[in-house]
């Protein structure tokens, strides 16, 4: 269990637990960071750099990874420049490919993805694309160089929890990257049963931003995010569907 | 009891006033408000017509507290549903309907709260809108900012630390013409990182201009969707052609611009019937223009300078707190924009149900802000304000109360692509 670490375009993480970014308030960011063990805290590039008397960036500690993100991108090519900016201002080399041509339900435009992480692993950055959970977007992610694949558990912000289950069960299945869950993540519960289907992480926001008790809520989290990965790796035992097993066997006829 | 909207100046010459009282009491004098005027492009488009027909068939006295309660209890909704919620059937569940508006944000704007400041660089206009300060019969100081006088009070916002501003203009295009504007726009661009504008509409080719020269958001207000009151509340000028100005944020959309904001003037005309159109307005751009944001004010009226009467008449806080209740239930998904006409009080309680946006260090006249903001008299040239403000809070302050509110303020969430 000690081994088992998170690994992304190279580099090595302990924790499986991501904090969106969006709705940040500087007290989200110290739970998520204390309280929930959060190792990458992605970063809206449009937010960041401003004159506010509270920078993001000075509340992210040091040792915690920054996964800036292109939100506010409406294609591949914007996307891009978002990401150029995001290495100019000091934020490293990763970035989350986020393009949303809709701002209803802010659902990711997969063409447009596969094109900019494209473009970008080329230029050596560790590409983590936002995506619609769909396995020949999946594929061609992997070909274009993608560091892994975040497909959505619902729409951004819903809390539905995992509305695109199969689909995503498909890409942990065939897909040889970290499929990390992204959005509409709502309960500790939710979180627990993707990392079970074996994602390699969870991302989430609006659940600990909205929570009650942050604090408690990041714990939550923690807590369940990490139950799921040790169910993941035991090895889930024997459900039973219907009732009990049928005594007979079936195949009790074959004789050797 | 209606407004008393005509005010005459002592001012005016006797041909001037005549003109104003003919113009006032004679329909035939006034140009046909539905046909464009030379120059204005038409474009092909349904949204207005999808617009006006549920606006002319709305009849809110028939929602019933049935039609409420099941509007509060389905998970998406309909244009129905949010007919019943701005029905008065639905004032006496105000509270669960605020209580739904604010899980409503919070999912999608979480708990922040933007920020931002207008600056107004000329308070010319061309139009008789008897119900504004700026109108060409009101007595008031005209000014127009000179470029170096721009950039003087962009620079005094700037350092208020304010990353966001709204242009505005008075709407009159000879005396501020979309060049003047495209340079100030460009002026704004080296102090902010969001230029919004709020001028007289314009061709798609010239919102593609301005949106060049730096801005990205335009904001228009319709007033009222009620052709018949527009007609009798905007006696002269450009502005009285309802259709062109209706159809403005579709041009600035196909103008390259990303964000459109809208509204009706509430207490012009009948609120609840100017509260559904400007919200299916929203509606129906969106299923057209999927990738563009857009938002929704909801100013009232307010005094202006020579007539101190004028008021929202029927939309007290209540309604217009019901009315930002149901735009927040029925487009979770759009930024909603409280400007300083509202007080301190109902601005720090609605950004904890459906506001996403409020203005800070506001003033509405013209060349004033190093005056307001450092306290001192200057004896800088001034123009006269648009109306009478009423929350009139520094950003810092601003900043402040809504963090005290446990809210988080948001100076930019944007970048110039």
């Amino acid at each position: 269990m000690n081994n088992d670490k998170l690994i992304i375009g190279g580099h090595e993480f302990n924790s499986r637990f991501i904090l969106g970014s969006g709705k940040y308030s500087m007290k989200l960011i110290e739970a998520a960071v204390k309280d929930a063990g959060a190792e990458i805290i992605t970063l809206a590039v449009r937010r960041a750099n401003t004159k506010e008397q509270e920078n993001i960036l000075d509340y992210i500690p040091k040792k915690v990874t920054l996964l800036p993100n292109t939100s506010g991108a409406r294609n591949a090519e914007e996307a891009v420049r978002i990401a150029r900016l995001a290495r100019e201002l000091g934020c490293g080399d990763f970035v989350k490919i986020e393009i949303m041509k809709d701002t209803k339900y802010l659902l990711p435009d997969n063409v447009e993805t596969v094109k900019a992480t494209e473009i970008l692993a080329n230029e050596g950055f560790v590409v983590m694309p936002y995506m619609y959970p769909d396995l020949n977007t999946a594929r061609d992610l992997v070909n274009a160089g993608a560091a892994s694949v975040m497909p959505l558990a619902s729409p951004i912000g819903s809390n539905k929890g995992l509305a695109t289950k199969e689909f995503i069960q498909i890409l942990i299945d065939e897909i040889d990257l970290p499929i990390i869950v992204d959005a509409g993540i709502g309960k500790p519960s939710q979180a627990c049963e993707a990392m079970e289907m074996g994602a390699a992480a969870i991302m989430a926001n609006t659940a600990l931003a909205t929570a009650g008790d942050l604090t408690l809520m990041a714990s939550a989290f923690k807590n369940a995010i990490e139950a799921g990965r040790k169910a993941y790796l035991a090895g889930l035992g024997r459900v039973l569907t219907r009732g009990a097993a049928a005594s007979d066997p079936l195949t009790g006829f074959l004789r050797d | 009891m209606e407004n008393q909207f005509f005010v005459d100046s002592e001012y005016l010459s006797p041909k001037a006033l005549e003109i104003k009282h003919r113009l006032e009491t004679d329909p035939t004098s006034r140009k046909n408000h539905m046909e464009y005027m030379p120059g204005m492009e038409i474009i092909e488009s349904d949204v207005c017509k999808n617009v006006m027909e549920h606006f002319n068939s709305y009849d809110y006295t028939k929602y019933t507290p049935k039609d409420v309660v099941a509007a509060l209890e389905h998970e998406t909704c309909t244009i129905e549903d949010f007919k019943a919620l701005l029905s008065p059937a639905a004032l006496p569940y105000l509270e669960k309907m605020a209580q739904r508006a604010s899980r409503e944000t919070a999912k999608h704007f979480g708990n922040t709260v933007y920020l931002f400041t207008p600056l107004y660089i000329a308070n010319y206009c061309e139009n008789y809108c008897v119900y504004c300060g700026f109108n060409c019969y009101n007595h008031i100081n005209r000014m127009k900012l000179s470029m170096e006088q721009i950039e003087k009070e962009m620079k005094v916002i700037a350092d208020s630390g304010m990353e966001e501003i709204l242009i505005l203009t008075g709407e009159s295009r000879g005396q501020s013409n979309i060049e003047y504007i495209g340079k100030a726009c460009s002026l704004a661009r080296k102090y902010f990182r969001m230029v919004g504008l709020e001028i007289y509409p314009v061709n798609t080719d010239e919102y593609a201009y301005l949106h060049s020269c730096g801005a990205d958001y335009v904001t228009v207000f319709q007033e009222t969707y009620d052709t018949v009151k527009y007609e009798q509340l905007h006696l002269l000028g450009h502005k009285r052609v309802w259709p062109y100005r209706f159809d403005a944020q579709e041009r600035a959309l196909r103008g390259g611009m990303r964000g459109v904001a809208f509204s009706a003037l509430l207490g012009l005309s009948d609120f609840r019937k100017d509260a559904l159109a400007s919200a299916l307005h929203v509606y129906y751009l969106q299923r057209k223009y999927p990738h563009a944001e857009m938002s929704l004010s909801c100013p009232r009226l307010r005094p202006i300078i020579n007539n101190d009467k004028i008021n929202p008449l029927d939309v007290h806080e209540k309604e217009l707190c019901q009315v930002l209740c149901a735009y927040r239930i029925f487009l979770p998904y759009v930024g909603i924009t409280v400007s300083s006409r509202e007080s301190a009080q109902f601005r720090n309680g609605i950004v904890k149900i459906a506001a996403t946006k409020v203005s800070a260090g506001v003033s509405t006249g013209i060349g004033d802000h190093e005056d307001k903001y450092s306290g001192k008299d200057t004896d800088n040239e001034k123009g006269d304000e648009q109306f009478e403000i009423d929350d009139g809070r520094s950003l810092e302050k601003m900043y402040d109360d809504i963090t005290d509110e446990g809210l988080q303020p948001v100076l930019n969430d944007y970048l110039y692509l």
